[in-house]
């Protein structure tokens, strides 16, 4: 089907649109396939407004006599509003903005058509891959390999093509393994410690079920992983009763008798619809604008949001307590082991490993631990706050990864290589791009519909000469230390840049850090010479 | 017994004629005329002279000049503790007054022609408005309750040229529980989020704060837009109306927001207006009814301010946190006694030092990198939002004992000597040029410059010394300084030189010892059980939090 069969009425005049910050404007509304475009028509102005159509969240209409009001509530928490002359045109503008803006098939969206002039679609995509990773780490070499057992996706879907596994465990092995974890995601190494030879490896929980099945090449892997240490961490993401609930409905965990020499550690995380919900109220009390004080502190508390947050940074910290201080390797997993799992493992990272804190090996982490480890991005994030059309797989897990980092950043601000401006467009980039980069769910269904090929990588961009200095840290100065945050409630704030980015005093605020931004810069730059 | 206070024994070394001149840094005379006066409609007056009027008002006071004395005199009878109407800031360019003064001992009907002709006074006083504001900054419950006790609020019939206005902020007592409660939250052992939360709210902290800082902003509107004068009272005056009558001349006045200026907002409104701080802030062991953080109130709701005008403030957060430290600690004469009569008693100026003269030498200290005087001329008035979600829990207030919660790393502190070293950059290089002309050379021609190598030692030489409290940012109390300096003995050793000790302290965060702090689960064995130990059952709350709930 063709864009334009969606598209009663691409031009509409006399349009007034309202939107945070602004006074409103009369101008001309467009819709395309993938934009909506206000341009401005007053004298002397030439103001335009591009929207993604894929940004937007949900969208209202009222009508009143013959003219009607579209709002549009937008995944980067953008309201706009717009008067539209003329009911029929007001109709056919709703229309196509609810049927263009939740298009499912992949290949129709924006980032396939998206060709600016400064970047070719020959230019290599992504940062890195599995094999040169494994390559630059030369320390892996001796006990760790590289396995191709994913070659064709057949193993695992969700994996990549090549993974991380101990030497002396061949693809027989694996394939064993896989079938014995859901998902088939069996254990493979993410992060190697340089300091001590630790490891943190992660993957799904296995599928012992009610009746306490085992697998004694998952037990010979896990072994493998230690092996001749005297213990291991096995960092579980659910409570101990929510795993001999799991056994129930077939998954588990792994029990000691097989396992003995790994000591489950249980952190609960929420995820999915529960993490939905969380954002979804914090989004609301942010937008209450009473005046009360204990409103809007028990809405805060009522959200979870910090919460969430608290306990991702803490369960963080505990993993990178594990190796980096009790000196032993850890597994990570929760249920299918592609959300939480992730999530406390780049966070872990982030703390431990000084390259993961410079730009390029932030978003270098970044693709090897969502892009490539196979978060189901396009599931979970096709719709933010404001839908009302949920479905079950919706779960802002990358945000919150986003919001722990910067709290790292507000703590350390010195040792993180990026801005929160970096965190902000992320932010954005994940719900709606330009980029291929957060398209599909893993690396399977990339290749399938060649996002590598037809699309640009945002990570690239990012690092392109101009946006690399806008999105660097002036303050940055590398230490090799671990950055242990404080998770204590009163150290963790409200993301203000993100959640209440549309307020008049936010923007404010980022206008002075904009200019105290060039202020560091010119000192540097004078102290320096 | 105050002669047994730190203030009367310690010595600075100092002499006499350094200390005089420390005590006459501030000068309130000074302070009215720069705001403009005396000018024709408002006069000073010695009517207060000996103190026979008022004993907790200043003898210089300012009031309009069609005020006699024997109207004052009236009018002081009619208002609770003798504090009748007086002017403590005038906004120029509108030419409306700030005034206070304490309750009227209306009761439920007594009315004082005196009285009322003072605030005709002051109305006449200020051709731009037909009315002066008269802000009751209590709740209208308690200024009710107060009638029976024969004192209360003004009858808007009986003062014609008034619009009375009640703005609700609680008294001593609500304020000392709130904070009280607020201590108890944040002091607890593993503290969730949700508990967190839930108890900063039902402490009521913030939502003080804000009612400060709503009144704060109704008053700057009144004033600075409206153009009416407007007078502030509670009960006693010495409180609330000190919080108000303070936190709005900063919004409508860029000089209260520069060091020196804040140092003068603070001796006018609460020094010499009597706020009593020897009775709120527990200097002797007095009635701990009387304790309360009302002071400490002022300087969050300075810091709140700080936070939303990042550019407005010639002071850091430091700033506040050191003045008050300082206000509890008892170790300059400032804050001494209730009142100015009892500190002429006490012969504070002769027998100890001034606060702000110190203050004022570590200067440095407490500057913001990031002020910028142009802001204020192009926003001499501060307009902040209120809005809930805008006020923050002032961690480095509350915690500033506990250094586990402090940032790891002191943003203000890196940006402070980056200027600072960018500064003397600078002037090196324009006093290398100078010398270059005079000997008849153009800089740009040499192509191998003089000037040192750029070296990173320039980039990390370290400030001026500063005094230890501010190493981690937070002041630290004089146990903690014995143990930090211990620390860097050993940091030092087998470090180069002096490279980088700086940054290396404030990564302190992360290294072994401070980190040992900081434990996120159940690790048992080797690393857990040291770990728990070291963390701290409940947060120490020493010197100055500790006091301000006593």
């Amino acid at each position: 089907m063709e864009f334009s069969d969606h598209i009663k009425t691409a031009n509409v005049e006399d349009v007034v649109l309202r939107q945070p910050l602004h006074p409103p404007s009369r101008g001309t509304l467009c819709i395309t396939g993938h934009h909506l475009l206000f341009s401005e028509r007053e004298e002397g102005s030439s103001q335009q407004v591009l929207l993604l159509l894929r940004n937007i969240d949900a969208i209202e209409k009222r009508m009143s006599g013959s003219s009607g009001t579209i709002t549009i509530k937008c995944k980067d928490l953008r309201v706009l509003q717009l008067d539209i002359p003329g009911m029929e045109q007001c109709l056919n503008i709703s229309r196509s903005i609810e049927t263009l803006s939740c298009l499912d098939n992949v290949s129709e969206m924006y980032p396939f058509f998206y060709r600016p002039t400064d970047l070719s679609l020959q230019d290599q995509w992504g940062l890195s891959t599995p094999e040169k990773h494994y390559t630059q780490m030369k320390e892996l070499h001796e006990r760790w390999r590289l396995s191709s057992v994913n070659k064709s996706y057949s193993v695992c879907p969700s994996y990549p093509p090549a993974v991380i596994v101990p030497n002396c465990i061949d693809d027989e092995t694996l394939k064993k393994v896989a079938k014995f974890r859901q998902g088939g995601r069996f254990p493979v190494l993410c992060y190697y410690h340089r300091k001590n030879g630790m490891v943190i490896m992660r993957s799904s929980q296995p599928l012992t079920g009610a009746n306490r099945k085992r697998c004694k090449e998952d037990e010979l892997l896990l072994q493998a992983v230690i092996e001749d240490s005297d213990k291991g961490f096995i960092i579980d993401t659910r409570s101990s009763q929510q795993v001999h609930q799991a056994r129930m409905t077939g998954g588990g965990f792994e029990s000691k008798s097989f396992y003995n020499c790994w000591k489950r550690l249980h952190r609960q995380m929420e995820r999915g619809k529960a993490l939905q919900e969380s954002l979804i109220k914090l989004v609301e009390a942010c937008s209450d604008e009473s005046h009360n004080v204990d409103r809007w502190l028990s809405k805060l508390e009522n959200s979870k949001w910090l919460s969430h947050v608290q306990t991702a940074l803490s369960t963080a910290g505990l993993l990178a307590e594990c190796v980096e201080r009790d000196g032993h390797s850890a597994l990570v997993h929760g249920y299918e082991g592609t959300d939480c799992s992730l999530l406390i493992c780049t966070l872990a990272q982030l703390i431990m490993d000084p390259f993961c804190r410079t730009l390029e090996g932030f978003l270098a982490l970044l693709e090897r631990e969502w892009v490539q480890a196979g978060h189901p991005f396009q599931q979970r994030c096709a719709h933010s706050a404001y839908s009302h059309a949920r479905f079950q797989q919706e779960s802002p897990v990358f945000l919150l990864l986003l919001d722990c980092v910067w709290q790292l950043w507000r703590q350390f601000p010195l040792a993180l290589g990026f801005s929160e401006a970096l965190l902000l467009r992320l932010a954005n980039e994940v719900y709606a791009s330009d980029y291929g980069t957060f398209l599909c769910n893993n690396d399977q269904e990339r290749c399938a519909l060649g996002v590598k090929d037809r699309t640009h990588c945002l990570f690239r961009a990012l690092l392109r000469p101009a946006e690399r200095d806008y999105y660097s840290n002036p303050l940055y100065e590398p230490t090799e230390l671990a950055i242990w945050p404080s998770v204590h409630p009163q150290s963790l704030q409200l993301w203000r840049g993100f959640f209440l980015r549309w307020t008049q005093l936010t923007h404010h605020l980022e206008a002075v850090q904009e200019e105290i931004r060039s202020m560091v810069i010119e000192w540097g730059r004078v102290a320096q010479r | 017994y105050y002669e047994e206070l730190y203030a009367f024994s310690y010595n600075p070394k100092q002499n006499d004629q350094q200390r005089e001149e420390g005590w006459q840094l501030i000068d309130l005379g000074a302070e009215f005329e720069r705001m403009g006066v005396p000018n024709d409609q408002w006069q000073h007056t010695d009517v207060n002279r000996d103190y026979k009027v008022c004993e907790t008002y200043p003898r210089d006071l300012y009031v309009p000049i069609t005020a006699s004395k024997p109207i004052i005199v009236g009018s002081s009878k009619f208002r609770s503790k003798g504090r009748f109407p007086v002017l403590t800031y005038f906004y120029q360019e509108k030419k409306a007054a700030v005034c206070r003064c304490s309750q009227p001992l209306s009761g439920f009907s007594a009315r004082c022609l005196e009285d009322e002709s003072m605030l005709q006074a002051i109305s006449k006083a200020n051709h731009n408005s037909r009315f002066v504001y008269v802000m009751d900054t209590r709740p209208k419950l308690n200024a009710l309750a107060n009638r029976a006790a024969g004192k209360g609020y003004e009858n808007e019939d009986n003062y014609s040229n008034i619009r009375f206005q009640f703005v609700g902020i609680e008294n001593i007592h609500v304020m000392r529980a709130s904070l009280q409660k607020l201590l108890e939250v944040i002091g607890a052992r593993s503290l969730t989020m949700s508990d967190y939360l839930v108890g900063l709210e039902s402490s009521g902290w913030l939502r003080h704060i804000k009612a400060i800082v709503d009144a704060a902003v109704f008053l700057t509107k009144a004033v600075t837009v409206e153009g009416a004068s407007v007078l502030v009272h509670c009960s006693d005056g010495w409180d609330r109306t000190a919080q108000v009558c303070a936190l709005g001349s900063l919004l409508m006045d860029p000089y209260y927001r520069t060091i020196k200026g804040l140092m003068v907002l603070i001796e006018k409104d609460w020094i010499s207006f009597g706020h009593k701080f020897a009775d709120r802030c527990d200097q002797l062991d007095g009635d701990p009814k009387e304790v309360s953080p009302i002071f400490t109130q002022f300087l969050e709701c300075v810091w709140q301010l700080t936070e939303q005008f990042p550019h407005a403030f010639e002071y850091s957060e430091w700033f506040l946190l050191q003045i008050h430290e300082h206000v509890h600690s008892c170790q300059y004469g400032n804050f001494l006694g209730n009142n100015q009569r009892q500190r002429e008693q006490l012969q504070l100026g002769e027998r100890t030092h001034s606060l702000w003269d110190f203050l004022m030498s570590e200067k440095q200290n407490y500057l913001n990198p990031f002020y910028k005087p142009s802001y204020s001329e192009a926003h001499p008035v501060l307009e902040p939002s209120t809005l809930p979600y805008h006020f923050k829990f002032w961690r480095n207030m509350y915690h500033q004992f506990d250094r586990s919660m402090h940032p790891r790393q002191s943003i203000l502190k890196t940006i402070l000597t980056l200027k600072e070293n960018s500064r003397k950059a600078e002037s090196e290089l324009q006093a290398l040029e100078t010398r270059l002309q005079k000997l008849g050379v153009t800089p740009i021609a040499t192509s191998d410059p003089p000037a040192p190598p750029p070296t990173r030692d320039q980039r990390t030489n370290p400030l001026p010394p500063r005094p230890d409290s501010l190493i981690l940012g937070a002041p630290i109390n004089h146990k903690e300084v014995e143990r930090h300096e211990e620390e860097d003995e050993q940091n030092e050793v087998g470090v180069e030189a002096t490279e980088r000790t700086d940054t290396e302290r404030t990564v302190e965060g992360s290294s072994g010892t401070e980190s040992r702090k900081q434990s996120y689960g159940e690790l048992e064995g080797t690393c857990n059980g040291e770990l728990a130990k070291e963390e701290p059952a409940v947060v120490s709350l020493e010197l100055g939090v500790a006091r301000m709930t006593c």
